[in-house]
């Protein structure tokens, strides 16, 4: 890095990186909120399930509920450590009537 | 139609009792009939703050108990006619409070005041779910910071799901967000979460910005509601506050920042 870089580089501000935590964080309180009451647990035990075989990383699991007409649709992206040459992206997907 | 309203936040030492204090004195300061009731059994607070706690004899939990009549519990304010006080009791468990109870003494409060204002207690167990069951009205409390903002998306969930009104399928509960300590100079300089910030996060209209001023602590010490005071700036945005709660339109004011001169410095906001 060049001095010139060094000092035009800009610190991210904190109140910034509140901000952005919050919004990450927000959202995944909502789903667990919205989502059936089993929902947490389920989350749990799936999560227990992939574990036995990879390690993951929290902060890459990304939940979603949505709601096509008549039934709702659950999917639980769980990014998986690098392997065949960095693929990632396992779902689940559970359907509920 | 009287009103129930809750100040409520999740979070503790945020600002709900400042505000509950402020709120109930600026209602009735215009003249409306207003009650404030501590909710906080156990940690009584609320007659400090309104500069009563030595005429304290009944309390809200001797109400629900039938130990007292409401006329014996409830606190005339010294300085507005208009304006009671029911405090919390200092001594009895969490489980004092129960839903009947507190029900029976909203609605006999409902006959004779236009304002109920409830002090919730910081947290999400029973002492600030019973504060909030009935309100039709809530303000939501938050300081500039991560763990309030959240707190108050938890509390606003809670208002949407819990509350009697939500269990009862009528219109929910009219949420105001309230941002108090608030500091636009750490704003400027990106330190602070900024009003924009924390309404695009918790996505609820905007009652009120309470700047941070040193004349909250002057008016707790003293006991009187920092409404009272009109030359400080929270005092002043807390009249703000009770206008835009009554339905009128005020801008929001002391949120730009402003440089501290030697005088400020020396004397203080
Ligand atoms: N706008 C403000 N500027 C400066 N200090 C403030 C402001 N609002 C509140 N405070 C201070 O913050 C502290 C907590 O205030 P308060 O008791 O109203 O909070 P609370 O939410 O009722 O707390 P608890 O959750 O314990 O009931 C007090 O010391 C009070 O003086
Ligand atoms: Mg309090």
């Amino acid at each position: 890095m060049s001095i010139l870089d060094y000092l035009l580089r800009k610190k991210k501000k904190t109140a910034s990186v509140a901000k952005e935590r919050l919004q990450i964080i927000l959202a995944r309180e909502h789903i667990d909120r919205s989502g059936p009451d089993y929902l947490p647990e389920l989350k749990k035990d799936i999560l227990k399930v992939v574990e036995k075989y990879v390690a993951i990383d929290y902060d890459k699991i990304q939940v979603t509920i949505e709601n096509d007409g008549n039934c709702e649709i659950l999917e639980l992206n769980i990014s998986l450590p690098d392997f065949a040459g960095g693929t990632t992206a396992a779902m689940n997907k559970v359907r509920k009537a | 139609m009287a009103k129930v309203i809750v100040v409520t936040s999740g979070k503790g030492g945020v600002g709900k009792t400042t505000t509950s204090a402020s709120v109930a004195t600026g209602l009735a300061k215009r003249g409306y009939k207003t009650v404030v009731i501590d909710f906080d059994v156990g940690l009584r607070n609320l007659d400090l703050i309104m500069g009563c706690e030595r005429r304290v004899v009944y309390d809200f939990v001797n109400v629900i108990h039938g130990e007292a009549t409401l006329k014996q519990a409830l606190i005339r304010d010294k300085r507005l006619a208009n304006l009671d006080i029911l405090p919390a009791s200092q001594t009895r468990d969490k489980d004092a409070l129960f839903k009947d109870g507190v029900e029976k003494v909203l609605n006999e409060l409902r006959k004779t005041h236009d304002f109920i204002v409830c002090d919730s207690p910081a947290g999400i167990e029973t002492g600030a779910v019973m504060a909030l069951y009935f309100a039709d009205e809530a303000i939501v409390v938050t300081n500039p910071e991560v763990s309030s903002v959240r707190d108050s998306d938890r509390i606003l969930g809670i208002l949407s799901a819990k509350s009697k009104r939500a269990l009862d399928g009528d219109d929910p509960i009219k949420e105001h967000l309230l941002i108090t300590r608030y500091d636009p100079n750490r704003v400027q300089t990106g330190e602070m979460l900024s009003i924009d910030d924390i309404m695009e996060l918790l996505g609820i209209p905007l009652a009120g910005v309470i700047p941070e001023s040193q004349s909250v602590l002057t008016a707790s010490n003293s006991g009187i509601p920092v409404i009272h005071d009109e030359v400080s700036v929270s005092g002043l945005a807390y009249q703000d506050l009770v206008e835009r709660l009554l339905g009128e339109e005020v801008p929001i004011r002391f949120i730009t920042p402003v440089k501290k001169g030697l005088f400020k410095r020396l004397f203080g906001t």
